[in-house]
Formats: C-alpha cells, structure tokens, sequence
C-alpha cells in the first residue's frame, strides 16, 4: 500500500514535469496560433482604433525568421536614421536571420560599415541633442527594459498635439521628445476624448489622413520590428530556448535513473 | 544494516592508495565522515534542501568564476561587459543566467532549509551554534547576493544599492560618515562599484566556506535532527551505532542525487525558458544603465529581501524602520533560547506552537508579496498587520512555547519509518 502510494508519488512528480516541459512547449505554439488569429481578425475591421490600446500586445515570434527579416528591414530603413543598436554586429544580425553574406554587405550595410562593425546610426549625437532636446536613445535593450508589449503601444499610439513642438504627442509615452516618424505608414491621428465624471478621458483615434499603410497592415509593420527589437535585447534567446528542451529532457531521464538506483539501495533499510 | 565499518583486522591498502593514506587520512576521512556517519533513516522532503544549498553555492562559485574573466568593474564598463557576456561570449548567456537564477534558488532552497529548522526544533538543543553558524551564512549570503546585484551596474542596481546603503546612515552619530565610508564616495559611484567586486569576489565568498565548513563540522557533532526530533545517538544497537541510523553513503548521497536531480530540472526550466521569471530574478529596469539623473518608477529589491523591505516601509520613521528591519532578520538568532517547548518537532506540538507557525510562514511571504508593490494605502496597513505576525511569532515564543500553555504529546521511542 505505502510503496504504491510512494511509486505514485514518483510518477505525480515526473509527470508534473513532463507536464510542465509539455505546457511550456505548447504554450509557446499556442502564442504563435494567437498572434495568426489575432492578425487575421484584424481584417474584419475593429470597434475604434486605439480604443483598448493598453491591452494590445505585441505577440513577438523571435523564432519566426521573415517576421525577423521584416523587422530589421523595417529598423534599417526607419529607425536607423538616429537610433543605434550598439551590442548588437551586423554580422551576428545576418548569422541569426539568416541573411546571405553578399546580401548584407549590398543591401543592407550601411556605406563604409564592415559585417563586423556594431549597428550604429550615422546622426551626430551632438545635433541629435539640439534638435529633439535628449539623444534618441540606443535601442539594443530595449525590449528587455521596457517589454515588447509597452513598444507595440508606443509605435500605435502617436497623435496629433499642437502644443507638442514635434506636433505629435504619445499616449504610452506621454510628452515624448521622438516625432511621429511613421506617421508616412501610418497616416494621422487624432485623439477624440470622452467625458468621465469631470476629466476628459482619452477615448479612441481618428484617422485623420491615412498613410501607405492600412491600420492592420501598419500593425503588422509594428509587430515585425517590436519582434526584430525582441530578438536584438537577447540574440541567443532561440538557441537558448532549443537547447534547453534537451537539457531538460536529459535531467529528466538523469532523474529516473537516480531513483532507480535509490530505491535499489533503500532495499535494505528497514 | 548492510555496511558494517567496524573491521579491525582488515589489511592495510597497498600501492598507490597505501601509500597516500600514510600520508593523508583519505579512507579515515571516507569512514568518518561518510559510510561511518550515521544519519536518522527517516529524513523526509524537508532533508534534501542542506545538500541542494551546498550545490547551489558550488553552481555559483564556478559560473562566478568564468564570469570574472569576462566581466570588467567600472562605472564605464560593468554594463558592457554583462552585456558582451550576454551575446559574444560563447555561452556566456547560460553563464550568466546560472549564476543569476542560482542566486535565487540559493535563497528559495536555504529559506525551505530555514523551515525545515522550524518544523522540527533543529534549532533547539544541543544544535543551537548549528543554528547560529547556519544563520551567519544567510547573513552572509544576504551580502553576497546585495553586492552581486549591483554588479551589473544597472539602474536598479545603482538606486538600490543607493537606499539600502543609506540605511546605515539612519544610524545615531555615526550613520552618515559610516555610510560614506561604505561608498567610498559621496554617492554610489565607480569606487562603490569596485569595492562591492572585491568583496563579492574575494571577501564574501571566502567568509561563506569558511562558515559552511563550521556549519558542517558542528552538524559532524550533533549529528542531524529528524521529523520526530528524537536523538538517535541515545538509542545504540549492539555494533555501537543508533539503531535508527544509517551511514550517510551510500543511503543518503544516492537520496540526494534524486533530489538533485528533481532540482535540476525545474532550474533548467527557468534558466532556459524564463530566466527572467517575470521580472522576479531579472528586473526590467536592470537592463537600463545606471543613471544618476533617472530614478526608477518604483525601486524595490530582489524578492529574497522584500519581506524585511516591506517592514522597513510599514513604518512613518524611517530610523525605526530600518531598526525593526534590522531586528526582524536578528530575531532568528535567538529562536534557540526563545523556544521553551520540552518537545522539538511539531509532530509531537500543540496546536498554538503550529498554528504560530503558520502565522510566521503566511506573514513572510505577504510582506515578500507586499514589499513588491508601492508603499501606499492599504499595502502599508496590509504590511504593518503582517509585520506584527512576524514579530509574535518570536516574541511570543517564550509564553505560547510553554507546556502549561501549549501541551505536548508523548514523544515516541523510536523514529517513524515505513520502509519501502
């Protein structure tokens, strides 16, 4: 009876590992599911732009390779222009997407940059200070500081503000020194409040002039280079994540043969 | 009892190992301390935590050591350096996450082992210097870890090393030189940074052998309490060893490879699959340099130190804050001499002793939850009902412990052991 109740125990342990390796796994396959749905809802159109923007995740793939591909795509041409990615080597870029040697160096590297030189933005820092007011800051951890979600509702949140000397304002980042930068993908909004008890509340976007852009195909945009930012805070997160499905699974069987060899010794305790 | 170690007319060794052990007591230390160590046979779940903390401290003392040859003190270039161990060094990521989440499972197993203390009155008689070199560890451990996190040189690690270093100015007289004379500045700065590498390295580290050794050699002494607080040595069998004990190898060492083991596996999964544990182990605002000009929007310490944290804040004074955090984490030393239960174990406890037990364990991990959340409003109320949890169940000890207060039951002869 107390030895059944032993041997379940075991087994309880070892299957609520292999659940938890199981959950973990699957989880991760369920998110990439998701952010399909997520993405193909978006065509049925939504109740107002912006309306739940705190609640908009950024559902980043760092596995997926194109998303990657867009997104550095997207990074080079839009963000490049004044934020650097200082940790991060052309080459180890190229390596993780899995972009060809001669591709990076004709297309994708900047004049005079070699394949090993950290991903730096050409604007003088100096100047960058006198026209925004601070230096736009080096993007290579920041989806680990701030979080690929708070990204994704910063990139979909600028609207229009006279008051602002950039004429945009930001709801994530309220007062933000960076310009609506996108705003040629994504048109221009206009926040439309609601009154709540005496404070006006922000309640959706309008689209005042649409850009290249539509809004889902914007978001995607968003995505891809919220995914690129994610993979950039942590270039070994994939093979981090590979490898230890290995580990684990080999601790697991190490574990088994451990309690084999410990219930053999115990035979003789009485 | 399978391995006997009594054979006197056994020949001595030849060769190689014959002729070291003239000159180095190999198989005496191997009789003595392991097949002729005699361990209670009825450890329970709660006994794999001692060999765990002893396995975490080995983890982080070699993935300390490669990180030492890659990482560069400096207020200009600690924050490079982690980074350049992060994504150039070859594995320098599971390096580094080892030895970041093995700070954390440092504390989750020696807390468990504090427990395990608790539980079964291992802290009472004759274990009570046991006790006291275990808690000099965790004190040490508590340096250890405080000055490990400000290493990385984030902007967590700068304005928590900024608060928790000014605590010792809320002491009389002395505080603000003293707190100057930790820095070595007038403000946490390079010369902090690098002070804080030295000890975290050298100092610290060595002080925890040392003191792991001693904790080591008085449990040689006493012998290892059990679930049922019964001291085996008092209950020989004819060949001169308790009867409920058995050698430490190979019963108990082939035990811990499967607690081990079990250990491993849920490691790993964190390391490699949340290494960050929700911004538990790695917080978000680390990833940021340390920035004088920025503080952070709320600053709290690593989860390990929130329960004295949120005492500290539960109270308007701030000197009396940090005095009630500093008696909160001194009360453990007196638990020997606070306890005056005639039984060790709860098994054999009233229910006020338990019931003050649960107390304890709810209040800190409240004022763990609590000292991560903003010291506002209910919090503050929540964190000073909880605080008074924590105090009474020391304070109290010597009224609720007694037998007039808190009957015991009859302690049986022999350990409770079901053999498999």
């Amino acid at each position: 009876m107390r030895t059944n109740k032993k041997r379940a125990a075991g087994r309880y342990l070892l299957a609520g590992v292999v659940e938890l390796v199981l959950v973990t796994v699957a989880s991760a396959c369920l998110s990439t599911v998701h952010a399909a749905e997520e993405a193909g809802k978006a065509e049925e159109g939504k109740p107002a732009l912006g309306a739940d923007w705190q609640h908009s995740k950024a559902g980043t793939t760092v596995e997926d390779q194109a998303v990657l591909q867009r997104g550095a795509r997207n990074f080079a041409s839009y963000c490049l222009g004044c934020h650097s990615l200082k940790y991060e080597r052309w080459s180890r870029m190229a390596k993780d997407l899995d972009i060809p040697e001669d591709m990076l160096e004709k297309n994708i590297l900047p004049p005079g940059d070699k394949p090993a030189d950290y991903v730096q933005t050409t604007m003088p820092a100096k100047d960058a200070e006198t026209w925004f007011g601070k230096t736009p800051p080096d993007l290579s951890l920041i989806a680990r500081s701030r979080g690929p979600d708070y990204l994704y509702q910063f990139l979909t949140t600028f609207y229009a503000d006279k008051t602002r000397p950039t004429g945009a304002n930001n709801l994530r980042l309220p007062a933000t020194a960076m310009p609506a930068v996108l705003s040629e993908l994504e048109g221009v909004k206009r926040a439309v409040y609601k009154t709540e008890g005496k404070e006006q509340v922000f309640d959706h976007f309008d689209l005042v002039a649409p850009g290249r852009l539509t809004p889902t195909e914007y978001e995607a945009f968003v995505r891809d280079t919220v995914t690129f930012l994610d993979y950039v805070g942590e270039p070994s997160q994939a093979s981090r994540r590979s490898l230890g499905i290995w580990v684990v699974l080999f601790l697991l069987v190490f574990t088994w043969l451990a309690w084999l060899m410990k219930k053999e010794y115990w035979k003789d305790v009485h | 009892m399978a391995v006997s170690n009594e054979t006197p007319g056994e020949a001595p060794r030849k060769g190689f190992l014959g002729w070291l052990n003239k000159r180095l007591p190999v198989d005496e230390f191997v009789k003595t301390q392991l097949t002729g160590y005699y361990a209670p046979k009825n450890f329970n779940i709660w006994y794999f935590f001692g060999s765990l903390a002893l396995l975490v401290l080995v983890m982080q003392l070699v993935t300390g050591i490669f990180l030492t040859m890659f990482y560069k003190p400096g207020e200009l270039t600690a924050f490079d350096s982690v980074e350049f161990i992060m994504r150039e060094v070859d594995h320098g990521w599971l390096i580094r996450y080892l030895h970041s989440t093995g700070a954390s499972a440092f504390f989750i197993v020696v807390y468990l082992h504090m427990f395990r203390a608790l539980l079964y009155g291992s802290y009472k008689a004759p274990r009570e210097l046991l006790w006291l070199l275990g808690m000099a560890v965790y004190l040490a451990l508590m340096a250890e870890a405080f000055m490990g996190y400000v290493l990385p040189w984030g902007n967590m690690s700068f304005w928590g090393a900024q608060v928790i270093v000014n605590l010792f100015g809320t002491i009389p007289a002395i505080g603000p030189p003293l707190v100057e004379w930790i820095r070595g500045d007038y403000g946490i700065a390079d010369a902090t940074l690098n002070r804080f590498f030295s000890l975290h390295v050298v100092a610290v580290p060595l002080g925890l052998l040392l003191l792991v050794l001693l904790h080591l050699v008085a449990l040689r002494q006493t012998g290892s309490n059990n679930p049922d607080g019964i001291e085996i040595k008092k209950n020989l069998g004819k060949d001169g060893h308790p009867v409920d004990g058995i050698p430490f190898h190979p019963y108990y060492t082939v035990k811990d490879v499967v607690g081990v083991g079990v250990f491993f596996v849920l490691f790993a999964i964190v390391v490699f699959f949340v290494p960050t544990f929700g911004g538990l182990f790695l917080e978000g605002p680390n990833f940021d340099q340390a920035n004088p000009m920025s503080t952070p929007e709320h600053i709290a310490p690593v989860w390990y130190f929130t329960p004295y944290y949120a005492i500290l804040r539960a109270v308007p004074d701030q000197r009396m804050g940090a005095l009630l955090m500093g008696i909160a984490v001194v009360s453990f030393f007196f638990l020997p001499w606070l306890d005056k239960s005639p039984v060790k174990s709860m098994r054999y406890r009233g229910p006020i002793s338990r019931i003050m037990l649960a107390v304890f364990v709810v209040s800190f991990i409240a004022l763990g939850y609590l000292g991560l959340q903003p010291a506002e409003g209910l919090y503050v109320m929540l964190a000073r009902i909880f605080a008074v949890g924590y105090f009474a169940y020391f304070w109290l000890m010597p009224f609720y412990s007694r037998v007039s207060v808190d009957p015991v039951k009859q302690v049986p002869e022999r350990v409770v052991f079901n053999a498999h």
